[in-house]
């Protein structure tokens, strides 16, 4: 168990640099989740953490102690990978003691440590099978396995669920987050499935394109997205974006040539004015208005059911993006009919458009 | 009801496979028949008539003292090759696998020798380890060692060990660097992460993990050393001195081509034949147990 302290890291690629000066301080006993779209240099850093990639620049220290020139071995430090890479010709038990009999433990302490593991992830049965005998599933516990009989400092996953079925994956998502509530050991975590860093994490880190977009916990991430990027990338079904001209008494948000909708609250008390921003609303957070003339003005495209929900697309005037809104309950709703929608003031963030950053 | 014309038979296929059965039958068939047939002949003195003697050849070679040490000497040879090819092969296989730049160069020189016919290659070690003009046994010569293969039958066999290795090394590099590189890079580096060294990962996951193609590999050095070598021994020693160098594959060409015994040459070659092919059928059986990742 260990403080991970990542300082300023940039990794590259000869002359492209693929991470740009992450920093993260991640405490005693947390699960952290870095999260990120395909290619953004999750993996990257993971491996950068674990040693089996070169520093570029910038400190990462486990327990107090730099280990950017320390070899993988020497790290303290346990990893999960994709495809598990369980020592093919080996045993269950084998692939368990395999680490254990290389840091020169008595035979008789292996087998306790791995038996013990295996009572944990319920691998007893399977300790004398190969790894080609074992379900997915099973493969992926032995993998587990093997981090945990060496107690390290950090466990390091790299998707370790992604080649799992829907089902699975959602069984062992909470077998993990039970397993790390028992060990209590510093869990790096990297997907780029939103809902496993959302239910998985402590905090979330989420990366886009090299760059740290905002680190915290999933519920703040959630409800405060630092960015349009991060808006949009957590939450299912995603964010609406809507872009808007803010009037120069903050008052009024002109939609497009002929919508313009009153801003409830006065938006020049925060400063905003003349300004072009984007609206983010999430789906479940409209409602539909009680008056017939006051919101966002939405003919319907279509309509889903999805039992306890109803999902409804549609469009605004002049407007061609597509727009969900998820209501409650079932709506019995024609295409083409115009609904109003409006949002609690809470629930509509504002982004500066030419950032992407939120005001 | 199925009708007829679905069945009615073309000569194409046929005619696709007949230039393989041809060549099977020509070059493989034929003359293995031919030698089963001659072994089993004996030739009077002046090649005029021959009169058919069953396994009296045979039984006049298994009681022969020199085709028993004849045989010796073949395995003591194969080994030395296989081992030495395999052993070198895989210590360059393992660096190539390692090397980042210039691996193309580096594989491309690996490579090399292997296209390089056996003559050729017997010629080239036999000019470098001539005893007056060669290189290395002037070297030799200066630190005190006298070279002279064509006297010493120990310095022979280690020369035509040596040409028949370095020419079987590009072969066995080949299917051990693809061996290697079939391995996942995440077995690799999870080993490193679980605490081993690179030589200890070599020899506890890399070593066990291309066994199979060790193992197909083994085989055909055998194979290789105790048949494909004929043209480096001719070039090099031409089995001597005092039958030093004389292999199997070299005493039936020697005993057939130049003593013109050929019924005894001929059941030399069967007793060879009969070697490969147990050799292939090892082969076969062991090779289907391949590894999954
Ligand atoms: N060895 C390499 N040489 C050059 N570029 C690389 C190398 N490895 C990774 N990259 C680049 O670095 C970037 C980040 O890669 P990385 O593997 O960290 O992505 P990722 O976030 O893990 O994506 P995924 O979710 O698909 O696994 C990518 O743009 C990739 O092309
Ligand atoms: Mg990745």
């Amino acid at each position: 168990m260990a403080r991970v302290l990542i300082e300023n890291i940039t990794k590259s690629y000869g002359e492209t640099e693929v991470l740009h000066g992450i920093n993260t301080d991640i405490s005693d006993g947390e699960f952290i989740v870095i999260v990120g779209p395909s290619g953004c240099g999750k993996s990257t850093l993971l491996r950068m953490i674990a040693g089996l990639e070169d520093i570029s620049s910038g400190t990462i220290s486990i327990d107090g102690r730099v280990v950017n020139t320390l070899e993988p071995k020497d790290r303290d430090i346990a990893m999960v990978f994709q495809n598990y890479a369980l020592y093919p010709h080996m045993t269950v038990f084998k692939n368990m003691a395999y680490g254990l009999k290389l840091r020169k433990f008595s035979k008789k302490n292996i087998k306790i440590r791995v038996h013990q593991a295996a009572k944990l992830l319920q691998l007893e049965e399977l300790l004398e099978r190969k790894p080609r005998q074992l379900s997915g599933g099973q493969r992926q516990r032995v993998a587990m396995g093997r981090c945990i009989v060496r107690e390290p400092k950090v466990f390091l996953f790299d998707e370790p669920l992604s080649n799992l079925d829907a089902k699975l994956r959602v069984q062992m998502r909470l077998e993990l987050r039970k397993l790390h509530k028992r060990l209590k050991v510093t869990s790096i975590y990297v997907t780029h499935d939103q809902v496993e860093a959302m239910t998985l994490g402590d905090r979330l880190v989420v990366i886009n394109d090299g760059y740290a977009e905002q680190i915290g916990p999933p519920l703040e991430l959630y409800e405060k997205p630092a960015s349009i990027f991060v808006a949009g990338f957590l939450g299912s079904p995603a964010m609406n974006f809507i872009s808007a001209q803010i009037s120069a008494d903050g008052k009024t948000a002109q939609l497009s040539e002929d919508v313009k909708v009153p801003v409830a609250n006065p938006l020049s008390k925060q400063g905003i004015t003349e300004k072009k921003v984007t609206f983010g609303i999430r789906p479940e957070h409209f409602s539909l208005s009680d008056k017939e003339k006051t919101g966002l003005p939405l003919r319907v495209d279509h309509a889903e059911f999805h039992g306890a929900s109803t999902m409804i697309y549609g469009r605004l005037p002049g407007n061609d993006e597509l727009i969900t809104v998820r209501l409650p309950h079932i709506h019995h709703i024609s295409p083409e009919t115009v609904l109003m929608l409006t949002a609690l003031p809470e629930h509509i963030h504002i982004f500066d458009q030419k950032t992407g950053k939120r005001i | 009801m199925i009708k007829r014309t679905h069945f009615k038979s073309s000569p194409l296929p046929y005619l696709l496979v007949a230039p393989q059965i041809l060549i099977t039958v020509a070059f493989f068939i034929w003359p293995a028949s031919q030698a089963v047939y001659q072994s089993m002949l004996l030739e009077d003195p002046f090649g005029l008539k021959s009169e058919f003697i069953w396994f009296e050849n045979y039984v006049l070679l298994f009681s022969d003292e020199i085709y028993f040490s004849t045989f010796l000497r073949t395995v003591v040879f194969s080994s030395l090759v296989a081992f030495l090819s395999l052993s070198i092969a895989l210590l360059l296989a393992a660096t190539a696998d390692h090397v980042v730049r210039g691996t193309r160069t580096y594989r491309t020189l690996l490579i090399w020798p292997y296209a390089v016919a056996p003559v050729v290659a017997g010629t080239i070690w036999m000019f470098i380890f001539d005893p007056t003009l060669g290189i290395v046994s002037y070297f030799l010569h200066g630190i005190g060692y006298e070279w002279n293969h064509r006297l010493n039958g120990n310095q022979a066999m280690a020369l035509i060990v040596l040409a028949a290795t370095w020419k079987q090394i590009s072969y066995n590099f080949l299917f051990f660097l693809a061996g290697m590189q079939a391995i996942p890079k995440s077995l690799i580096e999870a080993a490193a992460i679980d605490g081993a060294g690179p030589a200890r990962r070599f020899w506890t996951i890399i070593f066990p993990l291309i066994s199979p193609t060790t193992f197909f590999l083994m085989v055909m050095n055998i194979v290789y050393a105790f048949f494909e070598t004929l043209g480096i021994v001719h070039a090099v020693t031409k089995g001597g001195p005092a039958k030093a160098t004389e292999i199997l594959v070299y005493k039936v060409f020697n005993d057939g081509f130049i003593g013109l015994d050929l019924g005894g040459s001929a059941a030399q070659s069967v007793i060879l034949m009969l070697i490969v092919i147990t050799l292939t059928v090892i082969q076969f059986r062991y090779i289907e147990r391949k590894v999954e990742y």
